[in-house]
């Protein structure tokens, strides 16, 4: 029995179906992302199990109780807030306390798991400040705390990182991994940063409009998204119309030009039909050999991101204008704008949006 | 422009403070005629029933404080929390007392609770109670407002779900997240409220009840220089007093700021 189940987790607010069949099974110290975007039914999901809001049906079970009918107060679940939800009229320490003082633990106590989650969150001499005395960062380091003193069954987090700027968002990731870690508690990390899902978890759920899209570990999730939106959504995608050959050998053709998928393509229509095809940037080299496919092209532009090269190619005949990314070398000779080019990828690298891109995940991993 | 703008904020400043000082310093003019010199405030100061109605009104005003907030408080929070939609018609139930004559609730309360079971006007203390009551709902415009924007400042729905999330209840919640963080709107509140109590007259009088305006009433029928000097004392110490709520509601520098993200 999984530590955490949601089954068949439906919610309603009138006409609307903010979430449709949800079913999760989390393990004990596993750390799991709803990701999507917004309006997509992750947060009323996180909220349900916090108990903030009341399933139209389908059950919640932690650790094997049926905590669905349960209030807020009862769950010992540890929530962190988008907004901290810092207690303003309470110092650090009081704020970490609160829980611990509800629970009427002696003041020895709640003194020693004030200071060690202190230490834990390195602010240490922060105690007697206010949170209006703190930047986000230790805010949200503070709320983190204060959800973990109670030893909650679950850790729940609505996208804690959003309200920070970039570099603060990647320490902080890091460390509330670490934390989870050492802690070894079941977290349910909500977020619409696809960066911070695929960094942060063991499994990431896919939502989009009330459903769930796929389930599985950022590789699989990435590698092989089981639909066209988790393709679009989590990563950079290059989406180019390719024309049918033969679907029996996964040929097909983009601006007149050959293209192979190396696998049957299943429903994808007679020779000659569209079909819409997806490839990764980073899946892509310019003029590199060895590779299934080669698309000529032309260079439009080059783009320096830092550790990447964005560089951005129309293929010839026609074509769409495809991004390719490779790491950013100082060796690497930059091609020109306006020079020709040949985009390489393997046969692998090409994503079936409308049909399925293989027929298990299992196939894709033995044939890698 | 820059000279002409400032010129005016001058005249405004200038104006404001004239009409709320010089019927002031009139007053004070008027109650030093009174021979020999000060002899009004000598005469105020040596008469019990001074300290006592003053004192009456003022504990009467407390009362009134603490019942508002013990009604006004979890309403507003409930309603803001749970009930939105119904904020308006909350808001115009609170504004009925601007609505109603204060001569009307009175003849409205005599009227229900002068006759059994509910005869209430019969007893010092029933009579006491009732006017705590009535100047509950006297002060229900002011105490409303002032503790709606208080709530409207603070994020009340996340710091109830975080204090929820924590293991708290509701009685909790409400008196150690929500009502520390109402400081200054409460002060508002109460500084409009005890204000309102100490002047008010014709519910007092009715229920002829030993309070400080109709005390101050009575006086100027035969002594007005003591009226005068009456007014002008009545005033400073409810000043001062509203002073100290002030300075006891005033904590560390910043608490109850809420500078989480939105």
């Amino acid at each position: 029995m999984s530590f955490l189940e949601l089954t068949g987790i439906q919610k309603r607010f009138g006409d609307v179906a903010a979430v449709q069949d949800f079913n999760l099974a989390a393990e004990r110290g596993e750390f799991v992302s709803f990701l999507g975007p917004s309006g997509c039914g992750k947060t009323t999901t996180l909220r349900m199990i916090a108990g903030f809001e009341r399933p139209t049906a389908g059950r919640i079970v932690v650790n094997g109780v049926d905590i669905t009918d349960q209030s807020p107060n009862q769950r010992n679940v540890g929530m962190v807030f988008q907004s901290y939800a810092l207690f303003p009229n309470m110092t650090v320490a009081a704020n970490i306390g609160f829980g611990l003082r509800v629970r009427r633990r002696p003041k020895t106590e709640v003194r020693r798991r004030v200071g060690e989650l202190l230490d834990l969150i390195h602010l240490p001499d922060k105690a007697d400040r206010y949170p209006w005395q703190l930047s986000g960062g230790q805010q949200q380091r503070v709320a983190l705390a204060r959800a973990l003193a109670i030893e909650p069954q679950v850790l729940l987090l609505d996208e804690p990182l959003s309200a920070l700027d970039a570099k603060i968002r990647v320490v902080l990731r890091h460390e509330i991994r670490t934390i989870q870690r050492e802690l070894g508690i079941t977290t349910v990390y909500v977020t619409h940063d696809q960066e911070e899902a695929l960094s942060l978890s063991d499994r990431i759920v896919v939502m989009s409009e009330g459903r769930v899209e796929q389930i599985g570990t950022p590789f699989q999730v990435y590698n092989f998204p089981s639909t066209a939106f988790v393709a679009s959504f989590v990563g950079t995608l290059n989406v180019l119309d390719a024309t049918v050959v033969d679907a029996a050998s996964g040929q097909l053709t983009v601006a007149g030009q050959s293209i192979s998928t190396g696998r049957p393509l299943i429903g994808a229509g007679a020779p000659g039909a569209t079909l819409p095809i997806a490839l990764r940037p980073e899946m892509l080299s310019i003029g590199a050999e060895g590779h299934a496919n080669a698309v000529s092209g032309t260079v439009e532009d080059v783009t320096f991101l830092g550790s990447i090269v964005r560089i951005r190619v129309r293929i010839d005949g026609g074509g769409p204008l495809v991004s390719a990314d490779t790491f950013n070398d100082p060796s690497l000779t930059v091609p020109e704008r306006g020079s020709a080019t040949s985009l390489t990828f393997p046969a692998n690298a090409v994503l079936v949006l409308d049909a399925p891109p293989v027929e298990s995940v299992e196939d894709l991993i033995a044939e890698a | 422009m820059k000279h002409a703008g400032r010129a005016g904020w001058w005249i405004v400043f200038i104006a404001g403070f004239l009409y709320f000082f010089v019927p002031l310093y009139g007053t004070l003019d008027f109650s030093l005629k009174s021979k020999p010199f000060l002899s009004a405030y000598t005469a105020i100061t040596t008469d019990s029933q001074f300290t006592s109605t003053l004192l009456y009104s003022f504990i009467a005003g407390v009362l009134t404080i603490i019942v508002s907030i013990l009604i006004i408080v979890p309403t507003a929070f409930w309603v803001r929390l749970k009930f939105p939609r119904i904020r308006p018609l909350i808001e115009f139930i609170t504004l009925l007392p601007f609505v109603i004559p204060p001569i009307i609730l009175v003849f409205g309360l005599i009227n229900t609770y002068s006759k059994q079971p509910l005869a209430l006007t019969n007893t010092d203390t029933g009579s006491n109670a009732l006017l705590v009551a009535a100047y509950v709902v006297l002060s229900f415009p002011y105490m409303y407002r002032a503790v709606d924007t208080g709530l409207r400042a603070i994020d009340i729905q996340s710091l109830t779900e975080a204090s929820q999330s924590l293991g708290a209840g509701w009685i909790r919640i409400l008196w150690q997240v929500i009502l520390p963080n109402l400081r200054t709107s409460l002060l508002s509140g109460a500084f409009l409220t005890l204000a309102i109590v100490v002047g008010e007259f014709t519910i007092a009088t009715f229920l002829a009840r030993p309070a400080f305006a109709p005390y101050l009433a009575i006086v100027g029928d035969e002594r007005p220089y003591e009226q005068a000097a009456l007014a002008l004392v009545s005033f400073g110490i409810t000043w001062v007093a509203m002073v100290g709520i002030a300075i006891l509601g005033r904590g560390t520098g910043g608490r109850g700021r809420f500078t989480a993200a939105r």
